[in-house]
Formats: C-alpha cells, sequence, structure tokens
C-alpha cells in the first residue's frame, strides 16, 4: 500500500449550500397583533437584527401599558364572548388547521427563524418547526378530551394567559404555550422574546390566515418591560413563563398573593453522567448534541459532562476530535452545525463565564474554527479540570462551553449531579439496563434521558425540580396547568343525595371555593 | 468453561494487541470487551450525517471520486467471458461522450472470470491509485462461504494465481454466530496466507462480514475487529446476495472500527460498503461520513470502495446533467 498523503480539507470544506431566502416575505415593519389585527405600538419600536450579520431585519413594535391593557381586554372578551362557548371539538378543528398551516409553511417559518435567532436551519427545519406542528396536533387531540385531564369531569379554563417566552427556541416556545392554552379553553396573550418576535409575528399570520377568532390570541412585542407589564396585568388569570430564574423570581414575587395561577420554566446545569460501559461513540455523540445543539441555548443542555475517572482521557480525546468536524457559520447554510450566538449581551455573559472558568484553573479547549467578521460567534469548548466549586460547573452559561468533571462511583455521580440549585434535566449513558433506572431513581430532575440527549416529545412532561422552576408542560401535565376543577353542584337537600344516582359530583376542598367566592365575578363567568 | 485455551494463528496484529499467547479465550475476551453499540444513537448519527448538503463543486468532486471509488461488480451465475469484457469495456471507459471521466477502482468478478478480466483489461490493468483498473475475485465458496476450509483456500489460490489484485473473502457467519470466533479468525489468517503470490506479494484482502446475517450492531462491531486483528486489509458489509445489504449506520459503524485501529496503531484499514448503494445521492452520504468520520484521507481506492454495479450509471448521468445542466435518461448511458 502507498503512504497516504493526507489531502487537507478538500472536500471537508464542503461549497456553500444556503436555504434561499427567496421564500419569505417579510414586511419592514411589524406591529402588535392584537384582537385579530395588526395595530400600531404606543411604546415606540426597535429594529430586530441578525445575530450572524448584525444587518436589520424589521422594525418591531413595542407595546406600552396601554396596549398591554388592550391585548387583555380583547382576550378576556373572546374568552367571555367566543372561545369559552366553543365545543372543546372546535377548539380542536382549530388547532388541528393551525398545525397544518405550520407544516404547509415549515420552510418559511424555519428560514424566518433562522434568520433572527441566528440557529442553524438545519435545526429550525428538522427540529423547531416540526416539533411546532407536534405541539399543535397533539393539543388539538385533547381539546374535546379535557375529562380525561386527571381534573375529574368537565374542567374548566382558567381564563386570561399571559405568557412570556425566551429567544432560544421562539416558535417552539411559542407552541409549547399556546397550544395547550387553547386546547384548555383559554385565551392567550403572549410576549415574545426582545431578540426573537419575529417568527411569532408570521405565526399571527398564521392565525389570520386559520380564521382564529379575533382576541383568542394576541401578540404583544417589546421589551421586558412589556412582560412585566403583562404578568402584572390584573385580569389575568395565569401566568406562564420560561426564561431566566432571575426574571422566574421576579415574576413569583409579583403574582404572589393574587389568583393567578404559575408555571415556571427556569434554568438548568444539567449533568450528563457516562458510565465507563457506555456505547462509548453514541455517547460522545450525545454529548456533542447535549451541550452544542442550539449553540447551547437551552435550558436542559447537558452543560455539565460527568465521566467516569477510568475513561474520562479517551472521551475527552474522541470529544475533541469530533468537535472539529462541526461547521461554525451562516445559519442559512443546510451544512452549518453551529450558528451565531443570538445577541451581544448573552456572547458577553458567555465570555465572560468562560474567562471565570480559565482564571479558576480549569484548562480550556476551543475548537478550530474560522469565526465570521460580523455577527456574534462562540467556537465550541471544553473545560477540563473543572472542580465541583468552579463557577463554571455552577452558573448557567447557555453558551456553547463544556465543563468536564470526573467521578469515581455511581454514588459520586449521583451526588455530584444533585449538587446544584437546579434540577430540570439529566443524562445517563450506560449499556447496563439496570444502572440506568437505578441512577435515574435518585437524581432530582425533571427529565432524565438515557443513552440520548435533548429529545422532546409533546406527549411527554418537561419542566424542573428547584431553581428550574415548577409546573411541567407538555403530555397531559402540561394541559392540567391551564385547567381547574369542574364546578360544584351541590345538591339542594341531602334527601335527594342517592348514591348511584348517575350523576357526577365533584367534590372541592372548601379553602379552594372560599378562595374563589373572594374573587371578584368576572363578565361571563355568571352562567 | 472448557476449550478456548486452544492456541490461535499467531496472526501477526492480533499478537501484538493481544499478546504473544493468543488463544481462543484471549480473542473471545477481547472481542466481548469492546464497547457497546447504541443502535438508537448509531442510527440517529447516520442520518444526521445524511443531511449534509453537497453542492456544486463539491458535488462535481465527490461524483467523479465516486467514480474512482467503484467496484464495479458481476456476480451472477450467468457470467461469461462476453459479459466480463463488456464490463471491463465499461469500466476503462465509462462514459464515451466525456473523455474526462475517471476509470472505476476495480472490476469484481467470479474465480473463474479472472482470466478474461485480466486479458480484457490488458494495459489498463493495475493499481487504481495509478488511474488503472483492478481485478478484485469473490472467493472462499462466495456467497454463502459453506464449504470446506480446504475448498475455501484453492478457490483463493485459484483466483490469486489467475492474476486477481485484490480477494474478497466471506466469513463463516454460522460460525460467528454460534460464538466460534477462533474458527472464523484462523480461516482469515488462513485465507490471507494463500493471497500471497509466488514473488511474497500479496493479493490485497477484503473480508465480508455479511452484516445482513450477524444481525446487530454489536455483532458487526465484533467481526469488523476480528477481521482486522486476523489481517483484513479492508472490511467488507456484504455479498450483496443477503438482504439488508450495505447501510449507512453498518458503514458509519464499520468506519468507526478503522478509526479506532489507527488510532490504536497508526494503520490504515479500508471499508467496502456493498450491495444496494445505486443512487448518486446515496453514495455521496457515504463520502460524507468517511470524511467526517475517519477523515477524507480515506477516500481513496485502496482504503474506500462501493461494491456497486447500478450505482455507476446514475453517477454518469448527475456528472452529465452537471456538464450540460440538464437531465438525461437512462438510454444515454450505456447499459454495461
Amino acid at each position: 500500500m502507498k503512504d497516504i498523503q493526507p489531502s487537507g480539507r478538500g472536500f471537508l470544506d464542503y461549497a456553500p449550500a444556503p436555504e434561499s431566502t427567496a421564500i419569505l416575505h417579510l414586511r419592514d415593519s411589524y406591529g402588535l397583533f392584537i384582537d385579530g389585527e395588526f395595530r400600531d405600538g404606543r411604546g415606540g419600536s426597535f429594529a430586530t437584527i441578525s445575530p450572524a450579520t448584525e444587518k436589520r431585519i424589521a422594525e418591531i413594535a413595542i407595546a406600552s401599558d396601554a396596549d398591554v391593557d388592550d391585548a387583555v381586554a380583547a382576550a378576556r372578551r373572546a374568552h367571555s364572548t367566543v372561545w369559552s362557548k366553543l365545543s372543546g371539538a372546535d377548539r380542536g378543528k382549530y388547532l388541528f388547521r393551525i398545525a397544518r398551516l405550520v407544516q404547509e409553511r415549515a420552510r418559511e417559518l424555519a428560514v424566518a427563524e433562522s434568520l433572527d435567532n441566528g440557529k442553524p436551519i438545519k435545526e429550525s427545519r428538522d427540529t423547531d418547526v416540526p416539533l411546532v406542528a407536534a405541539w399543535f396536533f397533539y393539543y388539538a387531540g385533547w381539546a374535546d378530551k379535557l375529562d380525561y385531564a386527571g381534573l375529574g369531569a368537565n374542567p374548566r379554563a382558567l381564563g386570561v394567559a399571559a405568557q412570556v417566552i425566551p429567544w432560544n427556541f421562539p416558535l417552539l416556545m411559542l407552541a409549547w404555550k399556546i397550544a395547550p392554552a387553547l386546547a384548555a379553553g383559554n385565551t392567550v396573550v403572549l410576549k415574545p422574546a426582545e431578540t426573537t418576535s419575529l417568527s411569532a409575528l408570521l405565526f399571527a399570520e398564521i392565525l389570520q390566515q386559520a380564521d382564529l377568532p379575533a382576541g383568542v390570541v394576541n401578540i404583544v412585542t417589546g421589551t421586558g418591560a412589556t412582560g412585566a407589564a403583562l404578568v402584572r396585568h390584573p385580569d389575568v388569570d395565569k401566568v406562564a413563563f420560561t426564561g431566566s430564574t432571575a426574571v422566574g423570581r421576579e415574576i413569583a414575587k409579583a403574582v404572589a398573593g393574587t389568583h393567578k395561577k404559575v408555571t415556571l420554566e427556569l434554568g438548568g446545569k444539567a449533568a450528563n453522567i457516562v458510565f465507563d460501559d457506555a456505547p462509548i461513540d453514541q455517547a460522545v455523540e450525545g454529548i456533542v448534541n447535549g451541550i452544542f445543539f442550539n449553540q447551547g441555548h437551552v435550558c436542559c443542555a447537558g452543560s455539565r459532562l460527568l465521566v467516569q475517572e477510568s475513561i474520562h482521557d479517551e472521551v475527552v480525546d474522541r470529544l475533541k476530535q469530533r468537535l472539529t468536524t462541526l461547521r461554525l457559520g451562516d445559519p442559512l447554510d443546510k451544512n452549518t452545525d453551529i450558528g451565531a450566538i443570538n445577541s451581544a449581551e448573552q456572547l458577553e455573559r458567555i465570555r465572560t463565564l468562560s474567562d471565570l472558568g480559565e482564571q479558576e484553573g480549569a484548562e480550556r479547549w476551543t475548537a478550530p474554527c474560522e469565526i465570521p467578521e460580523n455577527g456574534f460567534w462562540f467556537a465550541p469548548t471544553i473545560f477540563t479540570n473543572v472542580q465541583t466549586s468552579s463557577t463554571i460547573a455552577r452558573e448557567e452559561i447557555f453558551g456553547p462551553v463544556l465543563s468536564v468533571l470526573t467521578f469515581r462511583t455511581p454514588a459520586e455521580a449521583i451526588a455530584k449531579a444533585n449538587n446544584t440549585p437546579y434540577g430540570l434535566s439529566a443524562g445517563i449513558w450506560s449499556d447496563k439496563g439496570s444502572k440506568i433506572l437505578a441512577v435515574a431513581d435518585k437524581l432530582r430532575a425533571g427529565v432524565i434521558w438515557a443513552n440520548t440527549f435533548n429529545r422532546f416529545d409533546p406527549a411527554s412532561p418537561f419542566g424542573g425540580y428547584k431553581e428550574s422552576g415548577y409546573g411541567r408542560e407538555g403530555g397531559r401535565h402540561g394541559l392540567s396547568a391551564y385547567l381547574q376543577p369542574g364546578r360544584v353542584e351541590v345538591a339542594e337537600e341531602p334527601a335527594k343525595r342517592r348514591s348511584g344516582a348517575g350523576r357526577v359530583e365533584v367534590a372541592e376542598e372548601p379553602a379552594k371555593r372560599a378562595s374563589r367566592s373572594r374573587r371578584p365575578a368576572k363578565k361571563g363567568e355568571s352562567k | 468453561m472448557t476449550m478456548q485455551t486452544t492456541a490461535l494463528a499467531p496472526a501477526e496484529r492480533a499478537v501484538r494487541l493481544l499478546g504473544g499467547d493468543l488463544t481462543e479465550r484471549s480473542l473471545r475476551q477481547y472481542l466481548e470487551g469492546l464497547s457497546g453499540v447504541d443502535a438508537v444513537g448509531l442510527e440517529q448519527r447516520a442520518e444526521g450525517l445524511a443531511t449534509r448538503s453537497i453542492k456544486t463543486s463539491s458535488k462535481a468532486w465527490a461524483l467523479d471520486r465516486i467514480i474512482e471509488l467503484i467496484d464495479l461488480t458481476t456476480l451472477e451465475g450467468a457470467d461469461t467471458p462476453g459479459k466480463v469484457r463488456s464490463l471491463v469495456a465499461k469500466a476503462i471507459t465509462p462514459d464515451a461522450t466525456d473523455p474526462s471521466t475517471p476509470r472505476v477502482a476495480a472490476v469484481c468478478v467470479y474465480g473463474d472470470m479472472v482470466p478474461a478480466a485480466v486479458e480484457a483489461l490488458g494495459a489498463a490493468h493495475g493499481d487504481p491509485d495509478d488511474g488503472l483498473v483492478s481485478v478484485a475475485a469473490v472467493a472462499t465458496a462466495f456467497p454463502s462461504g459453506r464449504a470446506s476450509l480446504a475448498v475455501k483456500l484453492a478457490d483463493t489460490r485459484d483466483a490469486v494465481a489467475a492474476g486477481a489484485d485484490e480477494i474478497d473473502m466471506v466469513i463463516d457467519r454460522g460460525a460467528f454466530l454460534a460464538g466460534n470466533y477462533g474458527r472464523v479468525f484462523e480461516q482469515i489468517v488462513a485465507v490471507k496466507e494463500a493471497c500471497r503470490r509466488d514473488d511474497g506479494t500479496f493479493a490485497s484482502l477484503k473480508v465480508i462480514l455479511e452484516t445482513g446475517e450477524l444481525n446487530t450492531y454489536d455483532n458487526v462491531r465484533r467481526a469488523s475487529w476480528l477481521s482486522i486483528l486476523a489481517g483484513g486489509d479492508f472490511i467488507k458489509t456484504s455479498t450483496g446476495k443477503v438482504a439488508p445489504a450495505a447501510t449507512l449506520p453498518v458503514t458509519l459503524l464499520m468506519l468507526e472500527a478503522v478509526r479506532d485501529w489507527h488510532r490504536l496503531t497508526g494503520e490504515y484499514v479500508g471499508v467496502k460498503p456493498a450491495g444496494g448503494i445505486r443512487a448518486s445521492k446515496d453514495a455521496v452520504r457515504y463520502l460524507v461520513t468517511v470524511a467526517e468520520t475517519v477523515g477524507e484521507q480515506w477516500l481513496q481506492p485502496h482504503l474506500f470502495r462501493f461494491g456497486a454495479s447500478s450505482l455507476l450509471n446514475d453517477v454518469l448521468l448527475q456528472r452529465q446533467k452537471l456538464r450540460t445542466g440538464h437531465y438525461s435518461g437512462p438510454d444515454y448511458v450505456t447499459i454495461d
């Protein structure tokens, strides 16, 4: 055999394969979507930019407090006059219609998402948008089956839901919020993240196309102040938030002592535990997918790799080798693996924490990537020699940065994995099923993946322990977060109450009943 | 446990890795100690690699390279010297309308057709790394492998003596599935020895695992390592006579084995997916998988091959499309 002359990176420098933006017909400026139509915001406006080029995409309106009032009023009106009067089957029809329209316009939505968020088109095309459709399909099916949501017969909607979503999965988080809310019979005011409003506004067009009754879904764009006004609005019955733990705390404080029900899905610092009997090649893939998927902008990202000491060197070696094949660059190129960091602010945070990691003695390794001139970028980075006390092992970085720690025994792995104020997700890699179950049983995390990572399904509940928030989204649990038990039917005379009379009576705790009666009566709730 | 302490033929690679006291037991322990394969994860990774979008200049390069990596194959009971001559002509000049079209790496035939292939190739016969075309022969009671070792060795020697440059042998899947790893190992070692020519050089040995019959990815990984340790120059997925033949996940797994062997020893072992790869699009996915798993230095005729017959014409159609800007049809490429 002849000696091999490595031929450089010829073929691997794949020619550009950009997804065309021709399918996208954007307006130059977008207003607020209130009561079924777009209208100008009264709080000014800002430009949304592409984080990959820093070029302006469109002008986005800022909702003032008065706009938020209007949106909540529209949602209340829609709830009492239309949405609460529709049968579950009819609400389901709208949701099915929305799901189909999302599928029809999938490519357009994927392009918009990658343009505005910076995530690779292969992820928006193959993960985000298909999951958005799946979420609407799933909850469409629930709309006429609420009796089986776990709250007894005839559960009722809460009313108006205020929903505030993050920038990491703009459209998917919108679907996680809107689909169960509508299926359960609520109306919605949704506030997208400041840097990623675009796909929500395209979604508003889909709602118009689907002929959804006006006011059932309202979308108010703007800054953090808009979101704060929305969750504090007195006529909101439910607050659902996904985002940082810091903001989650503020929201919890703001709604404390009110009638509002709350679900919070906050930060995470997930442990990805690799045992020495793991399927090693697949574990390496899982580590990559766990922390470098979506540039690490994932609340459930496997940002702490806990690897058994006996295989540490081999795993790290293979991981580095694998990372050299990742492609960083134009999010719209179909071969891009790592897109842009969503904002300058986030990039700064990632840089600061990474520098801190180095100062605290961890060893930094960065994949060799060419960084584009404009835009916000951070090459995939691994820190080895990270200790449990290191800042980068404690704080959520929310970027493509992996901290590698070691353990010796399963007990130590469990202790280290749980040693965090968060508890959103965890991963376990082992070929031994019994070990996986035993370890999973002891991990305090809402989602545990075995021999895989970052997999989502609308039927599976998702949510956290501790500072990762409370409540669950997805599945039946996600539905019941938008419902309350059915009305109590009080029999007039005890004599009339016979067992087996064929009437279902729903008992309600006295305390709960008392608190409801203190609540001011609302329009449309008296019947 | 009884037996298993039987000493095995001291194949050089195995001795280097497992030590001088090479026995059935030490071989088994090594193979069973290999890391497991998670089927879902492996298939997911292959699926991910298949989404790469290879366009324009990369596509043009890929199409030419695919041709250069093809073992153009005819393995029918009805093969005749005439059919082989026709195959050879196509191997040398795949597309007469475009002289820039490269030649394929080899023609792959049954052992008794080797003389016909050698004669038809004439001056074009030689090393594909030099732009010439080799002759590969299937041997060892292909495709089933159900014959005595003596018959398998005679089959091999025959083909080598007739001028075959490469031998595609099949492993004894029955022995492998029964756990007789030593038997499979010894047979490969013996066939390798039968590949020795009078001048001391060897015909290149491709070891066909017939992954469709091994059934699990763990088995494929073990068989890959076993074949490498026994001295195979190439590990090959399938005979093409059993479904499923080559798949992207199986090929990825075998590439991981040769990659790990290279990490361990610095040596290069080739991989040949065969059977069922008919479309250029599929073949490009294999190139991507090779390049991103073991590196693009593996995309050379002595390290990667496609065992295929109809693939060549699809690649030629794609090439014509790139050149002229429009698709033609099957009438614009020759049947063989």
